[in-house]
């Protein structure tokens, strides 16, 4: 590991507009205006936030992981960050980060990927998918899983080798630690606090993550 | 064994077909420095698409190559890598587009290139979705075949131009009836300079489905799982 890039936010939750926790295993849609800032907190540690983002004013365009890593030149998100559209427009900006790396190339977890990965019987056990094809048909927005691609991992890490290996790793967050963005389009915010119970990355003890808004 | 079928793609082509399942289909790199960017989705629910990330994290890694199936986001195995000479093909760097092109190479336009102009994988795919119904809201995170990009320890990237000798070849074999999307355009991390230009010739060859002892299938046990789920739709 190295070059986690660690920066602390001055903001003060007192003046926040929205503070929300999100449990182990639900979800969280919510629209966040241009020029505000989200944080997102890892209460208990190693709790990884699965997050899409959706342009407000056209939801076709989306976040992309792909341009996201591609535009940077690298791989792991972190603070200065810029965080990509489809239409390779900048959503958001990373603007402090105590955890110092998250991931983006990892996906979500869904009850078919975790048939695949673990066993057929854990179809049923719940998984980030259905949290967000829940909170879109709850959202009354005309959000479908056609409009679902790849996301963003707060607080997961899932290194890759020169050589071409890539593997899920033990987070490299703890309690309280913190990713902050600033919002550089109105933007959707549809976050799952991942359930998923069968590898590391949230330490086999899924637990509640905070969202914090300011103007 | 002859092809069922075979077509040449030129340089900046764009091309999809319906392919049944049970077939091979092998793309072979006609000169040096090809770049084919692909898309796949089930032919018969095309909301059941390619996903990147679950093929990445089933297979653990961030490459592809032979062994590897490619899976879509509801746990079927779309189509296995059967062959491939390069050992690496890249799964991160995303597709070009208008800008990314004019960025790199330039920009030439039909009217002052006729059929030689510039064009881009992002306008390829959408044109070839249009033509199955489907749109941006369907180009979802795509493979590079013949093309290579590494991360080092800090995770900085790098695309490796010279990856790729004349007559490269990579074969998929077909899981599921597969829709199939390719933009033989650029790779968007190509080095500025002269737009590159290389046939990649599509050959679509009979073959057997996956038998119990399949390289793919015993590749990982994740793969097994993936191609049993799409068996599942044979019942």
């Amino acid at each position: 590991m190295s070059t986690l890039n660690y920066q602390e936010s001055e903001r003060d939750k007192a003046a926040a507009v929205l503070s929300h926790v999100i449990p182990a295993g639900d979800g969280w849609i919510h629209q966040i205006r241009c020029g505000q800032t989200l944080r997102i907190v890892d209460l208990e540690g190693n709790q990884a936030a699965d997050t899409f983002f959706f342009h407000a004013d056209d939801l076709k365009e989306r976040y992309s992981a792909q341009d996201t890593i591609r535009e940077q030149g690298a791989l792991y998100l972190t603070t200065g960050t810029r965080l990509m559209s489809n239409l390779c427009r900048p959503m958001l900006t990373i603007t402090a980060d105590t955890c110092g790396r998250h991931d983006t190339i990892g996906g979500a977890c869904a009850a078919e990927s975790n048939m695949v990965r673990y066993a057929l019987e854990k179809r049923f056990m719940h998984n980030c998918r259905d949290t967000f094809l829940l909170q879109m048909a709850l959202s009354g927005l005309p959000l479908t899983k056609r409009d679902l691609s790849h996301n963003i991992n707060f607080f997961m890490n899932v290194p890759v080798t020169a050589a071409g290996s890539l593997k899920f790793e033990d987070g490299v967050s703890e309690p309280g630690k913190y990713v902050e963005m600033r919002a550089d389009m109105n933007v959707c915010c549809l976050i799952s606090n991942c359930p998923q119970l069968n590898n590391p990355c949230n330490a086999y003890n899924p637990t509640p993550i905070e969202v914090v808004v300011w103007d | 064994m002859n092809a069922t079928y075979e077509e040449i793609l030129p340089g900046g082509a764009m091309w999809s077909m319906r392919i049944p399942r049970a077939r091979e289909v092998r793309l072979t790199a006609m000169a040096a420095g090809a770049n084919v960017s692909a898309l796949l989705y089930h032919a018969e629910n095309p909301l059941d698409r390619l996903n990147v990330p679950d093929t990445l994290k089933a297979l653990h890694t961030a490459k592809l190559t032979r062994g590897h199936v490619l899976m879509s986001d509801m746990g079927r195995a779309l189509a296995s890598i059967v062959d491939d000479s390069l050992g690496w093909h890249d799964p991160l760097g995303g597709h070009s587009t208008r800008e990314s092109v004019a960025a790199a190479f330039g920009s030439r336009t039909y009217q002052d290139a006729r059929n030689e102009f510039f064009r881009n994988a992002r306008d390829n795919f959408l044109v070839e979705l249009a033509k199955s119904g489907l749109g941006i809201a369907d180009i979802v995170a795509n493979v590079n075949f013949f093309s290579k990009v590494v991360a080092d320890e800090a995770g900085r990237l790098s695309f490796l131009p010279g990856h790729c000798p004349a007559g490269a070849t990579v074969s998929l074999r077909t899981e599921v009836p597969t829709l199939l999307v390719l933009a033989n355009c650029p790779h968007p991390m190509h080095p500025a300079g002269g737009y590159p230009r290389v046939p990649v010739r599509v050959g679509i060859f009979p073959c057997e489905p996956p038998g119990p002892d399949d390289a793919c299938r015993l590749f990982r046990p994740e793969c097994a799982r993936a191609l049993a789920l799409s068996e599942r739709d044979l019942l």
